[in-house]
C-alpha cells in the first residue's frame, strides 16, 4: 500500500470570518490529486462542518486530512469543552449555539448530522472538560 | 442556461461574475448555512438573504453555480472582492426569494 499523503491545518478559534479556509484548501488539494468531484464535495462539506464546530464551540483545533489509496480520512481534534451527550448532539436541529452564531447563519443543529451524512464512517471520542476528536472516512476510487 | 444568461434577465443584476459560463441546473432556497450545505446540489443556484463571508465558503464547498442575494440585500465591498477571488458568482435581485424562484421557473428551471 502506498504511503498516505497528509495535509495538516490549524483552525483558528478566534476568527469566524476565516472559518472554512482549511476546507477550501483541502478541496483544492484533492482536486489537484484528481479525486472524484463528488468525493471532494463530501469531504469538504464534512470538514467544513467540523471546522465551524471547532470555531463555535471549542476555540479552534487541528485538522488532519489523510489521503489513502481507497479512502480519505479526516481527523478533527480540539481541546474544547467536549460533548456531554453525543446522541443528543447527533439529532438534527439540536444546537447549543448562541443567538450571535445563529444570526450568522449557523447553529441550525445540522453540523454533526451533516458530517455523518456525507461520510462513510464517523467516530466521535469526547470527554467533557478535555476535548473532542472526530475521525471521518470517505471511500473513494484509487487516487495515489 | 448559464449564469451569464441568467444575470442578463431584467430582474437580476450581476455583482461578481468570475465564472459566468457555469451551467445552472436548478435552485435551492435557504438561509441556514449547514442546512443549505446539506441539501443544495452542485451546479444549482442558491437563493438567500445572508451576505456574510461564510456564505462564500458554503457556496464554494457546495459547488453552487451562483449565489442570488434576494430582497435587495447588498454585500459589503470586501465580500464582492472575495467572491471574485474565490470564483463565486454573485447576483442580486430586489425580489423576495419566492418571487425570484417564480422567475426562475418561468425561465425553465
Amino acid at each position: 500500500m502506498a504511503e498516505e499523503l497528509v495535509f495538516r491545518f490549524d483552525v483558528d478559534g478566534e476568527d469566524f470570518t476565516s472559518a472554512g479556509q482549511a476546507s477550501v484548501q483541502v478541496k483544492k488539494n484533492l482536486r489537484q490529486l484528481g479525486v472524484d468531484s463528488e468525493v471532494i464535495r463530501r469531504v469538504s462539506i464534512a470538514m467544513y462542518e467540523g471546522e465551524i464546530n471547532m470555531v463555535i464551540h471549542a476555540g479552534g483545533g487541528t485538522a488532519l486530512v489523510k489521503v489513502y489509496p481507497d479512502c480519505i480520512e479526516i481527523v478533527l481534534e480540539d481541546h474544547g469543552p467536549g460533548i456531554k451527550d453525543i446522541d443528543l448532539a447527533m439529532q438534527e436541529g439540536y444546537s447549543t449555539a448562541t443567538d450571535t452564531i445563529r444570526s450568522l447563519g449557523f447553529g441550525a443543529g445540522m453540523g454533526l448530522p451533516n458530517m455523518k451524512k456525507y461520510t462513510d464512517s464517523m467516530d466521535i471520542e469526547s470527554t467533557v472538560g478535555v476535548g473532542t476528536t472526530i475521525t471521518m472516512r470517505v471511500n473513494c476510487q484509487e487516487v495515489l | 442556461m448559464t449564469v451569464r444568461e441568467l444575470a442578463s434577465h431584467p430582474d437580476f443584476s450581476p455583482i461578481a461574475m468570475p465564472n459566468p459560463d457555469r451551467e445552472v441546473k436548478g435552485a435551492y432556497i435557504g438561509d441556514l448555512l449547514s442546512w443549505v450545505m446539506g441539501r443544495a446540489k452542485a451546479d444549482t443556484l442558491w437563493l438567500t438573504i445572508m451576505s456574510n463571508v461564510n456564505v462564500l465558503a458554503v457556496a464554494s464547498l457546495a459547488d453552487v453555480s451562483a449565489v442570488i442575494l434576494t430582497e435587495g440585500v447588498t454585500p459589503e465591498s470586501d465580500i464582492i472582492t472575495a467572491a471574485s477571488e474565490k470564483g463565486i458568482n454573485l447576483i442580486s435581485t430586489s425580489l423576495p426569494s419566492y418571487g425570484a424562484a417564480r422567475v426562475l421557473v418561468a425561465l425553465g428551471l
